[in-house]
């Protein structure tokens, strides 16, 4: 559905040349889900600008359903929908218009694009809505709207622009169910961008890594996730903590898998291979050494800890300051 | 054929939006009849002064001048709407569709002309209200220089809004341009009555030619070079425009 290589954009300000993005290959099969994961600035909404014909690239080549990206923009246009960031509907417009105009642009006939319209606000929950003006909306059903409009020409391949970002966690979820449902439904390949670990997680088929500009890591959640390597296991002791940490360390170490371990007032935090089976070995040794256990966790690890491992920073921190 | 649909989809769901709040259509108009009323008498004797065409009526010189005025304030501050659809991204979801950039463009320039016209209706009922006599034809032509006027107004403030996208640069941007324009166009006064060098840097002002060509129209002289200046520089400054906006619609960044 989408093929890009080499896609590069620089933007140039007050003689200072940004380099936004730097290079990106990337594939995206029919049907897919895929999560572009990064920071704010990481260059996710230029490339997004870029294969939705946009934002011309500085360098590259790409194609997008089944068009060429800079030879034959139109032809793309026609098959993609995008939904930015910001939304894109106009706030002193009913509903329905808004539907039926964006239809209408996309080539649809007038009796089509009403029939699509009313198909959209049953799919996205917006019935009884059309007509609303669009700035009545609450925020989850502004967001619900501005992916219908993504959708009205039923198109093979949809671009979404961090498509949760400022609703409230149960419009999350519930966006997240119609994305989901959209590519069930449809087969509609789907390229959503987010700085959401969680959402990539419940949502996406496979994930691509960007940050300063270049992809860095890619794979399904759980490659990923793999890549950072083992569980972690956080136990807090009743006893003595600095025996439990002897006694695991030692002998014990080899049958848990143990790669690090880490003490801290009463408080063990043990890197290992396989967190279940480790779980049960510890128990055994440390009760077999009469050493008295407050709590055991076992703590898996998230896109999070992937992003960490990659890039040396938290997103979560990027987020904090952004 | 197809940008035809497309710019009267645009121009459709502008009306509508407009119509919606039309207080805005009367506030638009409120300053012309002002000035017509409020200003206009006090051509009254200034009109017989040498400099202005013999037989002018007060009425006959500022009714042309005050729709000039419209066409070009009227239209000037559409920039405004723009930045906010910009905003709201509304320009950019257009932009992803396959819509024609110039129907993107013409259809809210559409929405512009047809409100233009509305209110130069409304100002010429007034004036005929208040002793405005002129042939039917010329108003006629007047109304042609009105719709130039208003698509090249709206194209460019439209393309200016895309560019600056901030209506705190648009508005003294958009002042400091309309007000050399309107002291240089003889709308108030003419020009021919302007000492010299005066005169000479308002034949820089294209707008200029089409308040002469207007003032010709409306006194029934139609075959004369004011007027065909007037129309022919309206017709350029206009397609020159709509030229500039398609282009800041196709290219528009960020």
């Amino acid at each position: 559905m989408i093929t890009a290589k080499g896609l590069r954009r620089t933007f140039r300000s007050r003689k200072k040349t940004v380099e936004a993005v730097r290079g990106v290959d990337l594939s995206v099969a029919d049907g897919e889900i895929v999560g572009f994961l990064g920071p704010n600035g990481a260059g996710k909404t230029t490339t997004l600008r870029m294969l939705t014909t946009l934002l011309r690239p500085t360098a590259g080549a790409a194609t997008v359903a089944g068009h060429d990206l800079l030879g034959d923009p139109a032809g793309v246009r026609r098959r993609i929908g995008y939904v930015a960031q910001a939304g894109g509907t106009d706030s002193g417009a009913k509903v329905e218009e808004e539907l039926i105009q964006q239809g209408r642009l996309y080539r649809l006939p007038a009796a089509e694009a009403a029939r699509r319209a009313a198909v959209l606000r049953d799919q996205l929950d917006l019935g009884g809505l059309e007509d609303r003006l669009v700035k009545t909306l609450s925020g989850g059903q502004r967001r619900r709207l501005d992916i219908a409009m993504g959708l009205v020409h039923e198109p093979p391949l949809v671009f979404l622009d961090e498509p949760t970002t400022g609703l409230d966690p149960q419009s999350r979820a519930n966006m997240w169910e119609h994305i989901a449902r959209v590519r069930d439904e449809l087969n509609t390949t789907v390229f959503l961008t987010t700085h959401y670990l969680e959402e990539a997680d419940a949502l996406c088929d496979r994930i691509l890594v960007i940050d300063a500009g270049e992809i860095v890591a890619e794979g399904t959640p759980d490659e990923l996730k793999r890549r950072v390597s083992g569980d972690i296991i956080t136990i807090e002791v009743g006893g003595d903590t600095e025996e439990a940490r002897r006694i695991l360390a030692n002998g014990a170490g080899r049958a848990i898998g143990l790669r690090d371990v880490d003490a801290h007032d009463q408080t063990l935090r043990l890197t290992v291979t396989d967190g279940d089976r480790a779980l049960l070995a510890i128990m055994r040794e440390l009760d077999g050494a009469n050493v008295e256990l407050a709590s055991i966790q076992l703590h898996r690890p998230t896109l999070d800890d992937v992003f960490l491992t990659v890039t040396g920073r938290s997103l979560r921190d990027e987020q904090g300051g952004a | 054929m197809q940008a035809l649909t497309d710019t009267w989809l645009i121009f459709k769901g502008q009306m509508v939006k407009s119509l919606r709040n039309p207080a805005w259509v009367i506030i638009g108009l409120m300053q012309p009849i002002l000035y017509f009323a409020l200003f206009g008498p006090l051509l009254q004797n200034v009109v017989k002064m040498p400099g202005f065409a013999p037989g002018t009526t007060w009425q006959q010189f500022f009714v042309p001048a005050l729709l000039v005025q419209l066409g070009l304030f009227g239209a000037a501050f559409v920039g405004f709407g723009i930045v906010a659809e910009w905003r709201e991204g509304v320009i950019e979801r257009m932009r992803v569709t396959p819509a024609s950039r110039l129907s993107l463009l013409l259809g809210r320039v559409l929405r512009d002309v047809v409100t233009l016209v509305v209110q130069s209706l409304v100002l010429l009922v007034v004036g005929v209200v208040f002793g405005l006599r002129a042939p039917v034809a010329g108003v006629a032509l007047a109304f042609a220089f009105v719709v130039l006027l208003a698509v090249a107004m709206a194209s460019f403030s439209y393309a200016l809004g895309l560019v600056l996208k901030s209506e705190d640069s648009l508005a003294p941007f958009l002042n400091s341009i309309m007000l050399p324009v309107l002291l240089l166009s003889g709308i108030l006064l003419p020009m021919t009555i302007a000492p010299g060098w005066l005169n000479d840097l308002s034949k820089i002002n294209p707008f200029r030619y089409v308040v002469d060509g207007m003032r010709e129209a409306f006194l029934g002289h139609y075959g004369t070079t004011s007027v065909w200046t007037g129309l022919g520089v309206a017709i350029a400054v206009a397609v020159a425009c709509v030229a500039w906006g398609t282009r800041v619609f196709r290219h528009e960044n960020a």
